[in-house]
């Protein structure tokens, strides 16, 4: 069978990698490059990029990053951030990106999610959403987690899924930088509605909350960016860890 | 000197299997020309062709048909010539007779088989992430069981049961890697597939 899938971050901004805590307060916390190589050497079974700058800055750092790590990294590769066109996920995935990752773009125009399916095929297109309890609904945050859509989360990604999203990144806005664990509840909502993989991300602190992620909230894979980042957990510590609890993991 | 060519009719990320093959050649001193091509001529004079393949299958065998002189230039190196041949994904799939992915479309009917949609049985789809690969045929493609990067919602029925490599579950059996003399499918991802994947398409060139 299919295995859980432990996925490290990278936010990057002007080419380096930083990582916010509740998106603020940025540390950095290396080149993107080696960090890639080294992740994917040590377990990692996809690598994402998030460009944190990339609706504010020129573009073009982040494609001479995909394509830098893309002649030393033979894992798959998602790339997400201010991504708003046809034409800025062409040149993502002509510079060696396997997954795209839409947002504010998405919230904005929908049509993009069929446009992009449609000539890239699903399997490259990945939905991010930011989520955000207020008293007992979720609801989706735009632009970095800045902006309170209105949009209930579950219809939303109801909603992509019908689009033609190929998968959906779920970062929790209450748990994000929290390292109190996933939003499992969220997650096991989500879950429900969805025929398509679903990517957990937001809050992971400690081993256990990798596997609740799992158990509880039935992601198809695990994102986390600074347990990793500052040595506090290493990927093959994790899954080791899911394979004692006997979830199938690739080691 | 091999010469290694990755075809380009349109489809997918050709440009991963042309740094895998690289990066492969480079670290084991093999000499060797890795191109991206839809050149006729470059395909003519090749040692080892790379059908890759992403999204439908409808739009990649489109994609072979609509550059004039391409599909028999495949035919001629892989069915005449009896040059090594690798599809990875849907051009593994492309292999088939038909497909009934959005209706019923032929393929290139190399390999005997049909192209048919993963029973959803609950399972997410696309089959995407790491799955184990079973070898049940002794073949220098792949020696022993591991896992490799998929990414598909539709598989390869096999006719012949002697074109079966290996097999992958995935709510069933299906076959993940096909070969028939010099031809070979996978409908994995090799290229991004980590040191095991590179391996593969060592052994492939080898």
């Amino acid at each position: 069978m299919n295995k859980v899938r432990i996925i490290p971050c990278l936010d990057v901004k002007d080419g380096r990698v930083v990582k916010g805590i509740n998106f603020i307060d940025l540390i950095d916390a290396g080149d993107p490059v080696e960090q890639a190589k080294h992740y994917s050497e040590n377990g990692a079974d996809e690598i994402c990029f998030l460009d944190i700058s990339a609706s504010l800055e020129n573009r073009d750092t982040m494609i001479n990053v995909v394509e830098k790590t893309a002649n030393e990294v033979f894992i798959p590769l998602t790339v997400g951030g201010g991504i708003s066109s046809i034409e800025n996920i062409q040149s993502l995935l002509r510079a060696g990106a396997d997954k795209i990752s839409i947002n504010s773009a998405a919230i904005i125009e929908p049509e993009i999610i069929k446009k992009s399916s449609e000539y890239f095929g699903n399997q490259c297109i990945v939905v991010a959403v930011d989520a955000k309890k207020i008293q007992n609904d979720w609801y989706v945050f735009s632009h970095g987690g800045t902006k309170n859509t209105g949009i209930y989360a579950l219809e939303w990604i109801e909603k992509v899924q019908k689009f033609g999203a190929g998968e959906i990144l779920l970062t929790s806005m209450d748990k994000d930088g929290t390292k109190s664990g996933f939003d499992t509840d969220l997650l096991c909502k989500v879950s429900q509605l969805l025929q398509i993989p679903l990517i957990a991300s937001g809050g992971v602190g400690e081993l256990s909350h990798f596997y609740d992620g799992i158990s509880l909230g039935n992601a198809n894979a695990l994102l986390a960016a600074s347990v990793f980042h500052f040595n506090e957990i290493s990927i093959k510590e994790v899954k080791k860890y899911l394979l004692s609890k006997n979830v199938n993991v690739r080691i | 000197m091999k010469k290694i060519t990755i075809v380009d009719y349109g489809s997918g990320n050709v440009l991963s299997a042309q740094k895998s093959f690289i990066k492969i050649t480079k670290d084991n001193n093999i000499k060797a020309n890795v191109l991206i091509s839809k050149n006729l001529d470059d395909i003519k004079n090749s040692t080892h062709l790379v059908l890759p393949g992403q999204g439908a299958f409808s739009t990649c065998m489109s994609g072979i048909k609509n550059t004039p002189g391409l599909a028999d230039e495949l035919y001629e190196f892989a069915i005449i010539k009896k040059r090594p041949f690798l599809g990875i994904c849907v051009g593994m799939q492309m292999l088939a007779n038909e497909s009934e992915e959005k209706g019923q479309h032929k393929g290139l009917g190399w390999i005997e088989g049909r192209i048919k949609s993963i029973p959803n049985k609950n399972l997410k789809l696309p089959h995407m992430g790491w799955n184990t690969v079973k070898p049940i045929k002794n073949d220098n493609l792949i020696e022993t069981s591991d896992d490799y990067y998929f990414v598909h919602s539709y598989y390869f029925e096999c006719r012949n049961k002697e074109n079966i490599l290996a097999e992958t579950q995935y709510g069933i059996n299906f076959t993940s890697i096909i070969g028939k003399e010099n031809i070979y499918g996978v409908q994995f991802h090799p290229e991004k597939s980590s040191s095991q994947g590179l391996n593969l398409l060592k052994n492939f060139i080898n």
